[in-house]
């Protein structure tokens, strides 16, 4: 009763034809990148291992491990992270709880979406020229941190005001009607329920962080520097450090003669910090989304 | 209404002033975005302005490819084949990021089952996760090794070579922004396109795609924006050289990669140095137009 008919038919292998080219696209931006990992990984496998985290680069970084840059971009991101948390924050609270639907509200919308469009390597200009010349840090692991902070605050004030909308109205409106103030609600009700998406906010910019180089290149991070092994406490708020980023930069164009596997270690190194903290991020969604009773 | 507000009235007197004092904090905070732009803008054009007004040629800027910053004799700043690398290596770029990003866009939003949907959509995260000194990194070995085995070039950092790993870089986000945008054409489209018994890709190919032509232009737009301003990645991949390319295996040098690789080495406020801020001016200018036109196209579609 029902056949094929041609036109079927051809509709049919349109459709397969339209599937397998979509799929073959997206497969093509996927497969390379599992790809390119594998490599990696397989280049920099000799080098793995406890000592190579631990121990400073040595003999004009041609030998030893990455401590010093690993702890230097450990400063960085904990450091960007305290400054840039609590004002991301507030600003997503004060978009989402406070701003009415006016101008005012749309310029600040725009300049989010814009801050998060400028350069890395504008940043950098803005860090050298505000933070290390202007407010004479000097080039320092603050002024980098603070270079940094910027960059990445649009990150946090995007996910938090997602966060912070998912929270009912109802929920404020119960609190209103009970007599809290603006505040109390946002302090007792709003934030402790969005919590888990602040926090997602929150680990996307310690990877953004982790992973950038322009911005410090000027501002905080240097070639070289070696600091006490072991001691996590090796660097000063206004001592210039090594970063990992910037430590693969200058180990694969700068010095040359570097044994092959030195930086294929390092950006490894970088790249699992950076996945792992995102798939961690990734992680803390899917349980916030499965968890969610309204 | 008197309840509430005595309520008010009984609390200490310290927590009203904090609850004012936090309220005023959460709306600097709130504009601290618009200050951050202004301060931006204001700092690196307080950086370079000086030379912007005195000694600084427009047209040699624009016009003139002879970039020759440290010349003893005759200083020449001329960004033309700066202006010219970052152009090749972003339009190689979106040549191949644009059809792949909206391809996997209607791929992931329209043809793929709600698993692998979401697996896909964690994988492009990841992607965009990746640090722009590891894509450099990859640039520099694995696409170098490649391109010199395939096409016998001398050296695999080139605008081939650039282009490609930026158009890896901004997929991502023509992917995410795209599916947003496919996202928000409403159902009701397409329910009445497949009541007329239409296949799936004559529903995207007359359906969605029509109706979701601006969300589709401004991911496009935003992955220019990307492609633009990245710096790591251009300055380790595209092998360094200030030369305007007449083909895809010669090597270039980008606006962001001259600042990256210069300024270290630029005495400060020398006219080097402020030429270098003026080229900030210059890139932040561009993405500054290019995120507001993403940002204008996204709005009208929403308003819709």
């Amino acid at each position: 009763m029902f056949q094929a008919t041609s036109l079927t038919r051809r509709k049919q292998l349109g459709e397969f034809i339209a599937r397998t080219l979509f799929l073959l696209m997206t497969l093509l931006m996927v497969v390379p990148l599992l790809l390119i990992v594998g490599y990696l990984v397989y280049q920099a496998w000799p080098i793995l291992s406890l000592d190579f985290l631990l121990s400073n680069p040595k003999h004009g970084m041609r030998a030893g491990g990455i401590w010093s840059p690993l702890l230097g971009t450990v400063y960085l991101v904990v450091i960007s992270l305290a400054i840039a948390t609590p004002i991301g924050v507030l600003a997503a609270v004060f978009l989402n709880e406070y701003a009415r639907d006016n101008w005012l509200t749309r310029v600040v919308n725009l300049a989010v979406v814009n801050l998060a469009g400028v350069p890395s390597i504008v940043h950098a200009l803005f860090g050298l020229g505000a933070f290390v010349l202007f407010a004479r840090l000097g080039k320092s692991i603050l002024a980098a941190s603070l270079t940094l902070a910027i960059m990445t605050l649009p990150v946090i004030i995007a996910s938090t005001k997602e966060a912070l909308a998912a929270v009912p109205k109802a929920f404020r409106e119960a609190c209103w009607n009970v007599g809290a103030t603006r505040w109390q609600t946002i302090r007792h009700i709003v934030l402790p329920n969005s919590i888990s998406g602040i926090l997602t906010g929150v680990i996307l910019q310690v990877s953004r962080a982790a992973g950038e180089t322009a911005p410090i290149m000027f501002t905080g991070a240097v070639f070289f520097k070696a600091i006490r092994e072991g001691n996590v406490f090796a660097y000063g708020l206004f001592d210039q450090c090594m970063a990992l980023s910037m430590h693969l930069f200058t180990i694969s164009t700068q010095v040359p003669d570097v044994p092959k596997a030195l930086p294929y270690g390092t950006a490894v190194v970088l790249l699992s910090t950076v996945l792992a903290v995102n798939a961690l991020s990734i992680i803390v969604r899917v349980r916030l989304r499965a968890r969610r009773k309204w | 209404m008197e309840k509430a507000s005595r309520s008010i009235q009984n609390r200490p007197r310290w927590e009203v002033a904090a609850e004012t004092a936090i309220e005023w904090l959460i709306r600097l905070c709130g504009i601290s975005a618009i200050l951050f732009v202004f301060g931006i803008f204001f700092f690196v054009f307080r950086e370079g302005g000086g030379f912007l007004f005195h000694g600084f040629k427009v047209r040699e800027f624009f016009l003139s490819p002879e970039w020759y910053p440290n010349s003893q004799t005759h200083v020449r700043y001329g960004a033309l084949a700066l202006i010219a690398g970052t152009a090749s290596v972003t339009v190689l770029a979106m040549l191949v990021a644009v059809p792949f990003g909206i391809g996997a866009a209607i791929f992931v939003s329209e043809f793929c089952g709600p698993r692998l949907k979401e697996t896909l959509k964690i994988t492009i995260e990841l992607l965009a996760a990746i640090p722009s000194v590891v894509w450099g990194f990859i640039g520099l070995t694995v696409m170098n090794s490649l391109i010199i085995n395939l096409f016998g070039a001398p050296i695999g950092l080139n605008v081939l070579n650039g282009g490609l790993i930026l158009a890896l870089m901004s997929v991502p986000i023509i992917v995410s922004i795209g599916e947003d945008a496919l996202k928000a054409v409403p159902d009701s489209y397409r329910e009445a396109a497949l009541a007329l018994g239409v296949t799936r890709w004559q529903l995207v190919y007359r359906v969605l795609l029509p109706a979701a032509k601006n969300g589709l232009l401004a991911a496009a737009l935003l992955g220019v924006g990307r492609a633009v301003g990245e710096t790591m990645a251009v300055l380790m991949a595209t092998g360094h050289a200030v030369n305007i390319p007449t083909s895809l295996l010669d090597s270039v040098r980008t606006l962001t990669a001259t600042i990256a690789a210069e300024l270290g080495e630029a005495p400060v406020h020398s006219d080097h140095y402020q030429v270098l801020f003026i080229i900030g001016v210059l890139l932040f200018s561009i993405t500054f137009v290019v995120n507001l036109a993403a940002d204008l196209i996204v709005r009208g579609v929403r308003s819709k």
